[in-house]
């Protein structure tokens, strides 16, 4: 690469701490909107969550008895694999540990799935201990459809394609299983700080 | 930014099917896998506001395409594609 | 000619700006020499890479607004405040500078000037640009083809190519424009004044047993509109072509 676009920067700013920003990123203060599809516009009414796979039944919730959960309010940064992160976004849900608290499963893999029919697959010691939610309010507003309301997952130290939008439960599994992206060319895990971006990364 | 300002025509990946495929594609016809509906490629859904481009049917809204492009490397998911019909570098009869 | 158009490997190359034509507030022509330009065809387009001294790079597709026979090639961008490559090429870029870019692009929404059949060009704000290249293209051949062109804009000062489709629309050699203004209309305004809808298309379009060809370009929603009131009249879907504001985008 040689040629320079000349007085081009982009919209992209300054980054105050490079030791929040992973290799490759850049910061961005609006919050981009990624879609792989129509955008699915559920009701609350409508919306469940449920834990099924390697379950004694699955276990299915309402939303009200979603709401009946303990909540958190968590601030993160999180980075998407189309190289912009974005730096303490607030947002409301419940943690997966209090979402699993009872279930009892031999699995070491979870699938989430959600509405409009998207996947993807996340290890079940990165979902629990704390590093994961189902979250239902950003910026202290109801999730937009747009960012994946009623409720998204955020697994913040994971890029942000495996913090599945519009959410509607998890999928536990024995064996590692790809998702929409994995299967087609980015990484299985998916770590920002390691670049694992694509496949054999 | 609207939802459905998103979505874009298979007009908006004519550049990479070509990196790909070296010719012209926005006029191959595609058939979708799950409902049989033949397509134009420049007239099926393409969302490319994500890590890929996903290319749907305008019919049934199956993903016709997956297109990821990372470290020199192309991944093309045909599947939901049954048939892609496109003229070769040479003109017939 | 045609065939270097949509054939071959895709390369980037280096195009100077010769000149900037400020067409609304908002929207603005390129007009570039590339050395190597292969030749196009009305209605493809081309992709756009700009790259920071640190190598960051975007990328965006942007519609040709020049016909195949002129000598430079144009491309018309509307600047997106949001954007990330459109307030660059509409503000920053002056004369002299260098875009990369790579084309042309596109089999799918073209026209040619030997196509005999009657033609329906729709459009919505800056999705006139291919379909200025048609006209343009149309002009330059001397092709006489009956086309209507309905275009719909925001307001009069919205209109890209005023002037020249005014022109173009008095010449006399079987073309008509018909404008709609959406938001704002000036004082005696003779036009239409309201979004696109069935009864427009049909005082505006071609009795469907003309088989006339149809394009439409614009933003989404409108696309999908129009393109549904058409096939409703009984227009052949495979002879409307539509293209989404993808390539006048971000």
């Amino acid at each position: 690469m040689s040629f320079i676009s000349r007085g081009f920067r982009g919209k992209r700013r300054d980054v105050p701490s490079s030791s929040r920003v992973p290799p490759g990123q850049h910061v961005v203060d609006d919050f981009p909107v990624l879609s792989a599809g129509p955008t699915p516009r559920i009701a609350t009414s409508e919306w469940s969550f449920v834990v099924e796979g390697e379950v004694d039944e699955p276990k299915r919730w309402t939303w009200a008895q979603f709401q009946q959960l303990p909540i958190e309010e968590f601030t993160v940064d999180i980075h998407c694999v189309t190289k912009w992160s974005k730096l303490d976004t607030k947002w409301r849900g419940v943690s997966v540990d209090k979402i699993l608290d009872g279930i009892e499963t031999s699995a070491d893999f979870a699938l989430a799935f959600s509405y409009g029919g998207y996947t993807t697959n996340v290890p079940v010691e990165d979902l629990t201990g704390g590093k994961a939610w189902v979250a239902f309010e950003y910026g202290g507003e109801p999730l937009h459809p747009e960012h994946g309301g009623p409720a998204r997952l955020v697994v913040p130290h994971l890029y942000f394609w495996k913090s599945a939008k519009w959410v509607r439960g998890l999928r536990l599994i024995k064996d590692d299983q790809p998702g929409f992206w994995e299967s087609n060319g980015y990484n299985m895990y998916g770590d920002p700080w390691r670049e694992q971006r694509y496949w054999g990364d | 930014m609207q939802q459905a300002d998103l979505k874009l025509d298979g007009n908006a990946i004519g550049g990479l099917l070509r990196e790909i495929f070296t010719m012209e594609m926005t006029n191959a016809q595609s058939t979708c896998a799950g409902c049989a509906t033949v397509n134009a490629v420049g007239r099926v859904d393409v969302y490319m506001n994500a890590p890929g481009a996903v290319v749907r049917c305008p019919a049934c809204g199956q993903v016709l395409m997956r297109i990821v492009q990372g470290r020199g490397r192309y991944w093309l998911d045909l599947t939901g594609t049954r048939c892609l019909e496109f003229r070769g570098g040479e003109d017939g009869p | 000619m045609a065939r270097a158009a949509v054939l071959g490997r895709l390369t980037w190359q280096l195009g100077t700006v010769a000149g900037l034509i400020q067409e609304t507030p908002k929207v603005a022509s390129l007009v570039m020499d590339v050395p190597d330009w292969p030749g196009h065809l009305a209605g493809q387009h081309v992709d756009v890479r700009l790259t920071a001294e640190d190598g960051y790079q975007a990328q965006r597709s942007y519609s040709i607004a020049s016909a195949p026979e002129d000598r430079r090639l144009t491309i018309t961008v509307e600047r997106l405040d949001d954007g990330e490559v459109s307030p660059y090429l509409v503000g920053e870029v002056r004369a002299g500078d260098k875009i990369e870019l790579r084309g042309p692009i596109g089999g799918y929404f073209v026209w040619k000037a030997d196509d005999q059949r009657p033609l329906l060009l729709i459009a919505g704000g800056s999705g006139v640009v291919p379909l200025m290249a048609m006209l343009r293209h149309r002009a330059a051949a001397r092709a006489t083809t009956p086309t209507r062109l309905l275009y719909s804009s925001r307001s009069y000062e919205d209109v890209i190519y005023r002037e020249e489709l005014d022109r173009l629309g008095g010449a006399g050699d079987g073309l008509t424009v018909a404008h709609t203004l959406t938001r704002a209309q000036p004082q005696g305004w003779k036009g239409y004044a309201r979004r696109i809808d069935g009864a427009m298309l049909a005082e505006v379009g071609w009795p469907q047993d003309q088989m006339p060809l149809v394009f439409i370009c614009g933003p989404t929603a409108m696309v999908e509109s129009a393109a549904g009131l058409l096939v409703e009249m009984g227009y052949d879907p495979a002879s409307v072509k539509t293209e989404r504001f993808g390539a006048t985008g971000g």
